[in-house]
């Protein structure tokens, strides 16, 4: 199994997530933005947090005009997994891989800690490793996660099970306590916390593993 | 050609920012401010010298990337 992580300038969870994938058996890739095509025989992309571009314009703006975008959009489009997490979940909202967008936390303030989140969506390969309707803690640590949606998208989401994790207590003013939204066909996902961050006990919790380690089962059985 | 492009959040789209200037303003005694919304605005220098074919082409750059239309209006001004 083949892991692709992006570097774009300003992202610093891009060595966590390659740890994360490396520490459940996956090959790991590193990829930089300038690049034009991602690396033969990828089987998941992920999109780290950070900071890129400095968050300039808005949150994952510049990130998702990056030249290596263009492959990566290619990729989810012939069916290939993304794994965005907080400023990736930004880069996949602003590139139009996944709906929605992250606005300004409601109380204005970066919220940097460990949340309950309740896993919600059925039938996806990178939650799997939970049981539907587990409370799972992981941190987070962020400005603009605050999701938002119109109506129908909203409602959309919904009616296709696409809501992949809610906060048990919304700490950001996000729409329907989203915190992590799928795609269409399931295997783009996007969401605010951070399970590379907790991966090991020593890290103050392992909730992340079970993801990662999900994933990578699915992709190693494909 | 310059082109002046203002950003704002869509109506109906909560402005937390703005919300927090109202309540900085209040606290100045300016008590009359019923609302603030806050945007952007940003300046471009053209080569285009032919102001409808400007208007479209800003109006793609917005498309693309100086708006994100999910949350987000914008207005072009040619000046």
């Amino acid at each position: 199994m083949r892991a692709a992580v992006i570097t774009f300038p300003g992202s610093n969870c891009d060595r966590d997530l390659a740890c994360a994938f490396a520490a459940l058996g996956a090959e790991v890739v590193r990829v930089w933005h300038k690049d034009t095509a991602l690396p033969a025989g990828i089987d998941i992309v992920g999109i780290p947090g950070g900071f890129s571009y400095g968050d300039y314009l808005r949150c994952g703006a510049i990130a998702a005009q990056a030249p290596i975008m263009r492959a990566v959009a290619g990729f989810a489009a012939g069916g290939g997994y993304v794994l965005g997490i907080c400023n990736g979940f930004q880069v996949l909202t602003e590139s139009g891989l996944l709906p929605g967008a992250l606005m300004r936390n409601a109380g204005l303030k970066f919220i940097c800690r460990s949340v309950d989140l309740r896993v919600e969506a059925h039938d996806c390969a990178f939650l799997a490793g939970w049981d539907h309707g587990a409370i799972v803690s992981l941190p987070i640590a962020h400005h603009d996660g605050n999701y938002t949606a119109d109506d129908a998208t909203l409602a959309r989401l919904r009616a296709e099970d696409r809501v992949a994790l809610r906060y048990v207590s919304n700490p950001n003013g996000s729409c329907d306590d989203i915190a992590g939204v799928l795609s269409e066909n399931r295997r783009v996902l996007g969401m605010m916390p951070h399970p590379e961050r907790a991966i090991d006990p020593a890290q103050g919790g392992a909730d992340g593993r079970a993801l990662f380690a999900a994933v990578c089962e699915s992709l190693l059985s494909v | 050609m310059k082109a002046r492009v203002h950003v704002m959040l869509k109506e109906g789209v909560l402005d937390p920012q703005g919300e927090a200037v109202r309540h900085a303003l209040c606290t100045l005694g300016f008590s009359g401010v019923t609302g603030v919304r806050q945007g952007k605005v940003i300046e471009l220098d053209l080569t285009q010298t032919d102001r409808a074919k400007a208007q479209a082409e800003v109006a793609q750059m917005c498309e693309k990337l100086l708006a994100n239309t999910v949350i987000e209006s914008y207005r072009v001004e040619l000046i």
